[in-house]
């Protein structure tokens, strides 16, 4: 073109031009390397997809704005996380049982946010589908980002307080721990079809709420902005990964009906193992929390029972029915949180944070909240256990538990008909006798026994003498193996667990802050007794 | 189909076969009603163990401290396991009462059915 003055720039791209160029115009069909070659994992599950241009892009979104948009969350994400230090926001929460809360979080699901962002990676580079390849790419960063934030916003009170210093660590051998781990590490190592269903939509679609939002307003309710901000922060991409997760089964319903049956099974199984999961936040809702939100019983009905009706209602059309089980949940709402923790009180000792009895008012708040089980079951437990330890002879449990082979938990969990029982699964696989809490965990197990027999369950592992520094001599006339296995998982006795009264974190509360450790039960310093 | 996986006939190492626990195997045990406890137990034990031994020596260990415990009446104590009741003889060994390696043993105590409602 000759140099005449009058060149003309290349007509600007509009929205929808710039959107295909930069997803769809991203992909390429391969011409020296076959597509099963290089898709190798998207067949083995019996998937069918016939054409996946049909796959709707439920944001239209692209890498260029998501950068834009992400970049300036972060912005105001961290200075709102300035701000609370420069402020000792740390302080300013309700109780310091507030931050035992923290802990859990921290040490058990920060982990599986990495976890997921591993997850989605695999699916960006496994699906070969350009569009869902992409969401999910996305998606593997948001969940590094939360991973990275959740660490920023609580590190802050690892200054203070115990028991979060060593999370990482934490995460891969605490015994408890090893049920969000193998949640997660279960779906990673499903097809990427399984792991969509059970995170995107099981996890993320169905479950997701019951932990953000009551989650999200607790954290708001207990005067911890740190915590609140980075869920704000959160909150759009969870808005993305539920629509991901929708549309992710419809399309899979849509392209063929063999995939029915598939994705049915994929929702009964996640939704079961996501539930059980969720069972940590039920406890941490009801016992954790000084300042309450709403009861586990009443989030379940809300988030799951109300909402998830409708939704099952809505994809009845493809032939979806809703999870099976999901009437045990409705039976087990009114005492999973109780049963829980009644077993972290038995074993406080072999635990990362500190455990309390639930004071008068909190256990008349039960009352109200659990008519037809606390009075009945928890409550004379609850009051048995306080005139034990004015005694000075607290209870405790000291021999370790059955484990479900597929969840992890301790069978800790009653017949759905009578809270007096514990469940009792056994089966049997090649002349091996297993385990379960529950018939959701010992249907998932018959399902795919191969998956679970090599499962780590830390109870057998410490029984083999797999859980031992190195170095140290289980045959010494001194080995004690329940203190060698905790200091392997990073638990350091009478620092991290054991009783809220006697705990270090209590103490310094009180020093720090001149208000009682436990706003409920009043102070157990003297420094804070003579002000109050 | 015992497992869907790329490459079929996947098969991966049982982490918790009776060799691994070095002349030990698991047994679990679950006290009916008593659910204070939290979860029924798991411990490791000689299959060579007599049940009396069981009854004696491990038992109190575990259970002891429940007011109930002292009260038991070990004859009209009902036991079982998966495969239905049983009447143990104190004499024999677990392995002879044929209870093998990860088995699980649950007693009643007819009339102890928790402390005043605790579990
Ligand atoms: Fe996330
Ligand atoms: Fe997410
Ligand atoms: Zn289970």
């Amino acid at each position: 073109m000759a140099a005449d003055g009058d060149r003309k720039p290349a007509k600007k791209l509009n929205l929808k031009e710039n959107y295909a160029l930069l997803t769809r115009g991203l992909g390429w069909e391969p011409s020296y390397q076959k597509k099963e070659d290089i898709f190798r994992t998207v067949d083995f599950e019996g998937v069918k997809i016939h054409d996946w241009d049909k796959w709707e892009d439920p944001f239209r979104l692209t890498m260029d704005a998501y950068w834009k948009y992400q970049g300036e969350k972060e912005r105001k994400l961290y200075a709102i996380i300035d701000a609370f230090q420069q402020n000792n926001g740390q302080f300013n929460v309700t109780d310091v049982r507030y931050v035992q809360a923290l802990k859990v979080f921290l040490n058990g699901i920060v982990g599986l946010e990495y976890a997921s962002h591993r997850g989605f990676n695999i699916l960006g580079r496994e699906l070969p589908g350009v569009g869902p390849r992409i969401a999910a790419q996305m998606q593997a960063i948001d969940e590094l980002r939360h991973a990275t934030t959740q660490i920023h916003a609580i590190s802050h009170y690892n200054r203070y307080f115990e028991g979060m210093a060593e999370f990482p660590h934490q995460f891969d051998r605490v015994w408890y721990l090893s049920i969000p781990k193998s949640f997660f590490e279960d779906a990673v190592a499903s097809g990427p079809f399984e792991f969509i269903v059970a995170i995107s939509f099981a996890f993320e679609y169905v479950l997701t709420n019951l932990a953000f939002m009551p989650w999200m307003s607790g954290a708001a309710f207990n005067g911890d902005m740190s915590t609140v901000s980075f869920g704000f922060s959160a909150q759009s991409d969870e808005a993305r990964h539920m629509t991901l997760g929708i549309e992710v089964i419809k399309f899979l319903l849509e392209q063929d009906p063999a995939n029915v049956p598939l994705v049915q099974k994929w929702i009964d199984k996640w939704f079961w193992r996501g539930y059980r999961l969720l069972a940590l936040l039920a406890t941490m809702m009801d016992y954790m929390l000084p300042k309450r939100v709403m009861s586990w019983s009443e989030a379940w009905t809300i988030y799951y029972e109300e909402n998830g009706g409708a939704l099952f209602s809505d994809l009845a059309r493809y032939g979806i029915k809703p999870p099976k089980y999901a009437d045990v949940t409705v039976k087990e709402k009114h005492r999973v949180s109780h049963e829980m923790w009644s077993v972290f009180y038995t074993v406080r000792d072999a635990l990362g944070f500190p455990i309390w009895l639930p004071s008068k008012e909190e256990m008349d708040w039960f009352s109200e909240k659990y008519p037809e089980t606390f009075d009945r079951y928890y409550r004379p437990r609850f009051e048995y256990w306080r005139e034990l330890e004015d005694k000075g002879t607290p209870f405790r449990s000291s021999t370790l538990p059955k484990l479900c082979q597929v969840c992890q938990w301790p069978c800790l969990y009653t017949e759905p008909d009578d809270a007096s029982e514990f469940v009792h699964r056994q089966g049997e696989y090649q002349g091996e006798i297993f385990h379960f809490c529950s018939d959701g965990c010992s249907d998932i197990f018959h399902d795919e026994p191969e998956k679970y027999v090599h499962a780590w369950m830390p109870v057998h592992q410490i029984y083999q003498g797999n859980c031992f520094k190195e170095g140290v001599d289980p045959s010494a006339a001194d080995f004690n193996p329940m203190a060698a296995a905790l200091d392997y998982m990073g638990i350091k006795p009478g620092v991290d667990g054991g009783s809220m009264r006697d705990h270090v974190d209590a103490q310094r509360w009180e020093s720090w802050t001149a208000r009682p450790a436990n706003m409920h039960e009043g102070a157990i310093t003297d420094a804070v007794r003579k002000t109050t | 189909m015992p497992v869907k996986a790329i490459k079929p006939g996947y098969h991966g190492d049982y982490k918790d076969g009776v060799e691994k626990f070095h002349g030990q195997q698991l047994l679990n045990i679950s006290w009916d009603k008593h659910i204070m406890f939290g979860f029924p137990m798991c411990i490791p034990v000689p299959p060579q163990m007599p049940f009396g031994a069981l009854i004696e020596k491990v038992l109190p260990g575990i259970y002891g401290s429940h007011p109930d415990f002292a009260r038991i009446d070990w004859s009209a104590v009902q036991w079982s396991t998966a495969s239905g009741a049983f009447v143990p003889e104190p004499g024999r060994s677990l392995a002879d009462h044929g209870l093998r390696h990860k088995e699980q043993i649950r007693f009643r105590t007819p009339g102890l059915d928790g402390h005043n409602g605790a579990g």
